[in-house]
């Protein structure tokens, strides 16, 4: 556990689409332990409206020093942050939760939908420098074209083999569910798929998995109030739908898609 | 200049100060080590515990409200057995005292829970949770019946050789007739307030927020009314008073004692602001220098009114 609470300077604000944006803070000690699918708590005032923090998926690090974000505005707290400046300062706790498990994986297919994509970028970077994969195919998906900036070119940046993109409106790619591509660009086993979305994006996924035999990791997204595994407000049903809860930021938020109920 | 004095007592317990953590908001103290000094606290309340293992309520259990937030989590915990295992080795090393919360089904579970955790080394006072509102056939009758109250208090202390505080339930009346019937069952002290009962629905989809459908509302917007109940049941008993409800900083805290609170809990601020506790501790030891007060009892129950 390095976890710790860090006033983190904001070096960089971008606005990749009217709604969507990236944030860069200079946050050492986080970025220099965070494993991809971790997550940081944002705290997005110091006053208590709203009162919890954010949950995040760390986007990226760069160089042991910086943590980057992605995040949608959706409501007040996402206001908050898109309205910060270069130099100012965001309160964050991290790095939480276990990631991703990479190890082993010669072909890989990552599979994002809107925000979703957030957490598969550090994943792709930290593979494809370390773990040496004979393919890394990225599958993105998006209710408008618009909806995904520059992030296909991105992904491209670093070395993926393929990325292809499915768009609800049919605007780019293919016109329909993200998931509806797996079939067309997997062949037979052994692969491995991450995945992180909405929840129905990622239960056709993993449906997708289970009838290919493709192993599949999913990253969760629940409410939480404190990301600490105190509040046990972020719990989820076991496959079996038995025993204690699973809880999102402990257990996860990273998850093999056969250990959590698909509801 | 000498380190301020803000020992208190409680139950002839002496706390050395009257910062405690509020069950079911700091896990099992190990949590939130990352980011506190345990150590520096008056004391850690740990998360509710029964005699067996508990699920909790299903999903979604929180919802943020203005200022606060809604809970249903269901008294989730790993039950009496693990809790002696696996966690109290790592709390009688934390430096500061353990209160134990817990909570049971029936008298009987109440009297085992007390007689158990009696024998258990390390746990300095049990905190009695006859009020969550979560589960449906939990603590809400005892806490919310002066009677019940009473003989669940008794039922405690007469097995249990620790001193028992009585956490009040706010969905009363008046909370007062319930702190004296505690008071009159035997408990050493009260803490107040639970959360208070509540609601939000998804105008959308037309549907309530929590699984639970009702859950505990918590955090800052409680606060006045977490006071003004303290402040009611100050008056009412004699037993020490620890006050709880939407403290985020010192100042809140200094209310609660002016109010007449001997302590206080820090619950919902910890998951906003993880080192809020210790910062309390640290604001209240500079108001009592700064005002150059003997000790931090020069501000319990120090309310003027004229």
């Amino acid at each position: 556990m390095n976890q710790c609470e860090e006033q983190a300077e904001i070096v960089r604000q971008e606005q990749l689409t009217p709604e969507i944006f990236r944030l860069t803070l200079k946050a050492p000690e986080i970025a220099s332990t965070a494993k991809p699918g971790q997550f940081v708590m944002v705290r997005t005032t110091s006053c208590y409206d709203p009162l919890l923090r954010r949950p995040l998926s760390i986007h990226q690090t760069v160089g042991n020093q910086q943590v980057q974000l992605l995040y949608k505005v959706v409501g007040k707290g996402t206001r908050i942050l898109a309205a910060l400046t270069p130099g100012q300062k965001l309160n964050l706790t991290g790095p939480l939760g276990h990631g991703f498990d990479l190890a082993g994986h010669q072909a890989l297919c990552l599979v994002g939908g809107g925000m979703g994509i957030a957490p598969l970028y550090f994943l792709a970077k930290e593979i494809l420098r370390t773990a040496n994969p004979t393919k890394c195919i990225v599958l993105l998906g998006a209710r408008t074209a618009t909806e995904l900036g520059p992030l296909p070119q991105d992904f491209m940046d670093i070395g993926a083999t393929e990325t292809h993109i499915a768009t609800d409106d049919g605007s780019r790619g293919h016109h329909g569910f993200v998931a509806e591509l797996l079939p067309q660009h997997l062949g037979p086993s052994p692969w491995t798929v991450f995945t992180c979305g909405p929840h129905p994006m990622m239960k056709a996924v993993v449906g997708q998995c289970r009838q290919h035999g493709w192993q599949c990791q999913v990253s969760l997204e629940t409410m939480m109030a404190c990301g600490i595994s105190a509040c046990l407000g972020c719990a989820i049903p076991r496959a079996d739908l038995s025993g204690p809860y699973l809880h999102v930021c402990k257990d996860g938020p990273v998850f093999k898609a056969e250990e959590v109920a698909w509801l | 200049m000498s380190e301020a004095d803000l020992r208190i007592t409680i139950g002839g317990l002496v706390f050395k100060n009257p910062v405690l953590t509020a069950s079911g908001t700091f896990g099992y103290g190990k949590e939130f080590a990352p980011y506190v000094n345990l150590h520096h606290l008056g004391g850690v309340v740990v998360k509710g515990i029964s005699l067996e293992p508990r699920r909790g309520n299903p999903p979604p259990r929180i919802v943020e409200t203005t200022g606060g937030m809604l809970n249903a989590i269901g008294l989730e915990n790993v039950g009496l057995d693990r809790f002696i295992t696996e966690k109290m080795p790592y709390l009688r090393g934390i430096g500061t005292r353990v209160i134990v919360n817990i909570l049971g089904d029936s008298l009987e579970e109440y009297q085992a829970l007390g007689q158990r955790l009696s024998e258990v080394e390390g746990i300095s006072a049990l905190e009695v949770n006859i009020s969550c509102p979560n589960v449906k056939k939990g603590g809400v009758a005892f806490g919310t019946d002066p009677t019940m109250a009473e003989a669940v208090t008794r039922a405690v202390c007469a097995h249990s050789t620790l001193p028992v505080i009585v956490k009040l339930s706010p969905n009363v009346t008046d909370i007062a007739q319930i702190a004296r019937a505690v008071e009159a069952g035997g408990a050493q002290a009260v803490s107040l307030i639970n959360t208070l009962l509540g609601m939000a629905i998804d105008a959308k989809s037309r549907r309530p927020r929590l699984a639970n459908i009702v859950g505990g509302l918590s955090g800052p917007a409680i606060k006045p009314i977490a006071l003004r109940m303290v402040w009611q049941v100050a008056q009412a008993v004699k037993i020490p008073v620890i006050g709880i409800g939407g403290i985020t900083t010192t100042e809140d805290a200094l209310e609660f004692l002016l109010a007449g609170a001997t302590a206080i809990e820090v619950g919902t601020a910890n998951f906003v602001n993880p080192r809020a506790s210790q910062e309390i501790v640290e604001g209240l030891a500079r108001y009592v220098t700064d005002n150059r007060l003997d000790g931090i009892d020069e501000v319990i129950g120090g309310l003027i009114l004229s």
